[in-house]
């Protein structure tokens, strides 16, 4: 970006500043640290200067908004057009409970809905299974069948609002509900738009909630995919996530390779089903945590843009444009919450959700500054979702694009981080791609180890966490009003379980979960069948045990 | 002349959550600090975590759980180890556990719980002091 002569000019000068302007200082006022490093173990520089980018070609590297490598955006005009999507993750008690919340927050000017469902549902388990007890409800919303899901969207016309749901393991079954209460609305499936997170790699190394091996896991995913391309092209099929990987305790740059790395595996397995990748790449979505170094993570965010779009266009030659295109979500890093003096969190969530739009989302959830001690209030989500419109309308971040573009560091920075990635990638290549990788435990070792060193960094105080291992206080604030579930609400639940076997045609329900069988040991895309089976009331749990008798379940790999 | 035994801990999830973060941090800090330490994986059951502290002879438990399920299984826990004679076996627990619920798994017989942001060697100094004596 500079002429030769002035970069060698420049770093005479810097000689010059280092030997006298620099010695003369540090000498009164020496550096707090020998080594300054950010979590994906770059060691930070005192100061960055042209020198650092000079090999960075404008044109070829950073270029336009809207154009390729996309490392300023993805649209042309970013949120100057428009701003992100407000989305806040939001579930719990039973069905009615979460849709009278979802249109609470509607009402309070969110944009997007986002379900986030509890662990029996999402581990593919009734209410009314043994392993549900004191589960139901309780982290999320308890969805056990069609008439849960109609219950939960009742009233919500779903041609004007765009829901994202967090489910993997089953995420074609909660799919298929979804699909269902639209055609009930008389909704054409062509105008239903959302996300199913169904990302089953990074189950078995992250979020750890799996149900199936790998290899079936991901053949349902890329079921979702190929069924989406086809039938319901505003459906986001897949959000390829980070979030739970940096929450698992990753590294930025972990976070960044690992969850591409699973991006390049659905991509190929998707390409095996005889799709081209211009027929579905352009609706694959991403989906990042944002943590507390600010600049480390706007690197990140902007270092995912021009990896993918790299990688799209490099190995696998996409042609369409939108095929590069990474559009992501953020939700900022829940991990960093404190229990300690917890308003707190409504200052670490503010910076990152900055960066989150520095780093240019298409979409963001802010953690609620409760979240560590429960879920969160509706006094907590308010102040959550005004931080977000704090920043859309107050901060000035959103009146021109890439804002921090061209800062040394931020660029020196965004190079970084690609350069680590394409280095993971290309070990998980060597082992023979993810799958491998998962069954090896290397995803799962190098995950622990990042998250023992950040523990130890803490406890050896050279990682300062405000509250908790400084600037403590004798005795914690007054506690803050926090929600608590109902017990009501599984013995309610078990009651509607109960009411729907009553009801519903068994025999019609044993007829689909045949059809069902012989269509998984077929081998045949699952989605038609599961979207039939779900509208003649078969329960998730009935569903995913027929398939787990079909494909066996994932057996942990324990790794410390 | 015979070995010191090293502390044996049982480091258990019960539930349905995945979150092991922080189980397998304490984990890997015990260890670090010399004990021997066992640990699960998710999503066991109350009976096989009682089975596997008896099968592994184990002198403490810590129990691990973010859910909000430990209304449910901690009670169960604690009954099947005396069930099983184990009440000499020291039971700690941590996770996401609410301020207002902590004295109810106190009387159940958890003899301590901590929360999140607890130093790692502050769960290792309580596990010293706190070791039960064996016959």
């Amino acid at each position: 970006m500079f002429d030769k002569e002035r970069i060698a000019e420049i770093k005479k000068e810097k000689e010059r500043w280092e030997q006298t302007t620099l010695q003369d200082w540090t000498k009164q006022c020496n550096e707090r640290k020998e080594d300054f490093r950010n979590t994906s173990n770059v060691s930070i520089e005192r100061l960055y200067t042209p020198e650092h980018i000079s090999s960075l070609d404008y044109i070829h590297d950073i270029g336009f908004p809207g154009e390729y490598p996309f490392l300023r955006g993805v649209h042309a005009t970013m949120y100057r057009g428009r701003l992100w999507t407000m989305r806040q993750f939001s579930g719990f008690g039973t069905a009615v409970q979460t849709n009278q919340r979802f249109k609470y927050l509607l009402k309070e000017g969110e944009t997007g809905l986002s379900i986030a469902f509890d662990y029996p549902t999402i581990m593919g388990y009734d209410s009314d299974h043994p392993m549900a007890q004191g589960e139901v409800g309780i982290c999320g919303v308890a969805i056990a069948s069609l008439r849960d899901m109609e219950a939960l969207l009742d009233g919500i016309p779903l041609d004007k609002v765009t829901t994202s749901m967090t489910i993997n393991g089953p995420a074609a079954m909660l799919l298929a509900m979804y699909v269902a209460v639209g055609d009930q609305q008389g909704v054409p499936r062509g105008n239903l738009g959302g996300t199913t997170q169904n990302d089953n790699l990074k189950e078995y190394f992250a979020q750890k909630l799996c149900i199936y091996p790998p290899k079936p896991a991901v053949k349902l995913t890329t079921d979702i995919i190929e069924y989406c391309t086809k039938h319901l092209p505003r459906w986001n099929p897949i959000s390829i996530s980070g979030y739970h990987i940096r929450e698992a305790g990753s590294s930025a740059v972990q976070e960044l390779a690992f969850t591409i790395y699973d991006g390049i595996t659905y991509v190929e397995s998707t390409m095996k089903r005889g799709l081209k990748v211009d027929d579905f790449a352009q609706r694959l979505s991403f989906f990042f945590a944002s943590h507390n170094d600010f600049f480390e993570e706007v690197a990140k965010f902007r270092a995912a843009r021009r990896i993918w779009a790299r990688l799209m266009k490099e190995r696998f030659h996409a042609k369409n444009p939108r095929s590069m295109w990474m559009r992501m979500h953020v939700q900022t890093s829940g991990c960093t919450l404190t229990a300690q003096q917890p308003l707190n969190n409504v200052t670490r969530t503010t910076i990152q959700a900055l960066a989150a739009v520095v780093g240019g989302t298409q979409s963001l959830h802010t953690n609620s500054f409760d979240e560590a001690l429960a879920l969160p209030s509706e006094n907590a989500v308010r102040v959550a979702l005004r931080t977000q419109q704090i920043v859309a309308h107050e901060s000035g971040a959103t009146q021109t694009i890439d804002p921090l573009a061209g800062a040394y560091y931020i660029e020196a920075l965004t190079n970084k981080m690609e350069e680590k990635t394409f280095e993971y990638i290309r070990r998980i290549d060597e082992m023979g791609g993810a799958i491998v990788a998962i069954e090896k435990g290397f995803f799962q070792k190098e995950i622990a180890d990042s998250a023992y060193k950040y523990q130890r960094e803490i406890e050896e105080m050279k990682r300062t966490i405000v509250g908790v291992n400084d600037y403590k206080i004798e005795k914690e604030e007054t506690p803050i009003e926090l929600l608590r579930v109902d017990p009501k609400v599984e013995k309610e639940q078990l009651a509607n379980m109960h009411e729907l076997k009553q009801e519903r045609n068994k025999k019609k329900v044993e007829e689909v979960l045949g059809k069902l069988r012989r269509s998984a040991e077929k081998n045949e895309n699952l989605m038609p069948v599961i979207i039939e089976s779900v509208k003649a009331y078969a329960t998730l749990g009935e569903i995913c045990e027929e398939l787990r008798q079909v494909y066996g379940e994932y057996k942990e790999l324990i790794i410390i | 002349m015979e070995k010191t035994r090293k502390i044996r801990v049982l480091i258990a999830k019960p539930g349905l959550d995945s979150h092991d973060r922080g189980a397998k941090v304490v984990a890997r800090a015990l260890r670090d600090a010399g004990m021997e330490v066992i640990y699960t994986g998710l999503r066991q059951t109350p009976e096989q975590i009682v089975e596997t502290a008896l099968q592994e002879d184990v002198d403490v438990i810590g129990l691990s759980i973010l859910s909000g399920a430990h209304k449910t299984q901690f009670p169960r826990i604690m009954q099947l180890l005396k069930d099983q004679e184990l009440t000499d076996v020291m039971v700690f627990a941590g996770g996401i556990i609410p301020q207002e619920d902590v004295a109810d798994m106190k009387r159940l017989g958890i003899k301590e719980i901590f929360g999140p942001g607890t130093p790692t060697k502050d769960i290792i100094r309580y596990v010293m002091k706190n070791l039960p004596k064996r016959n």
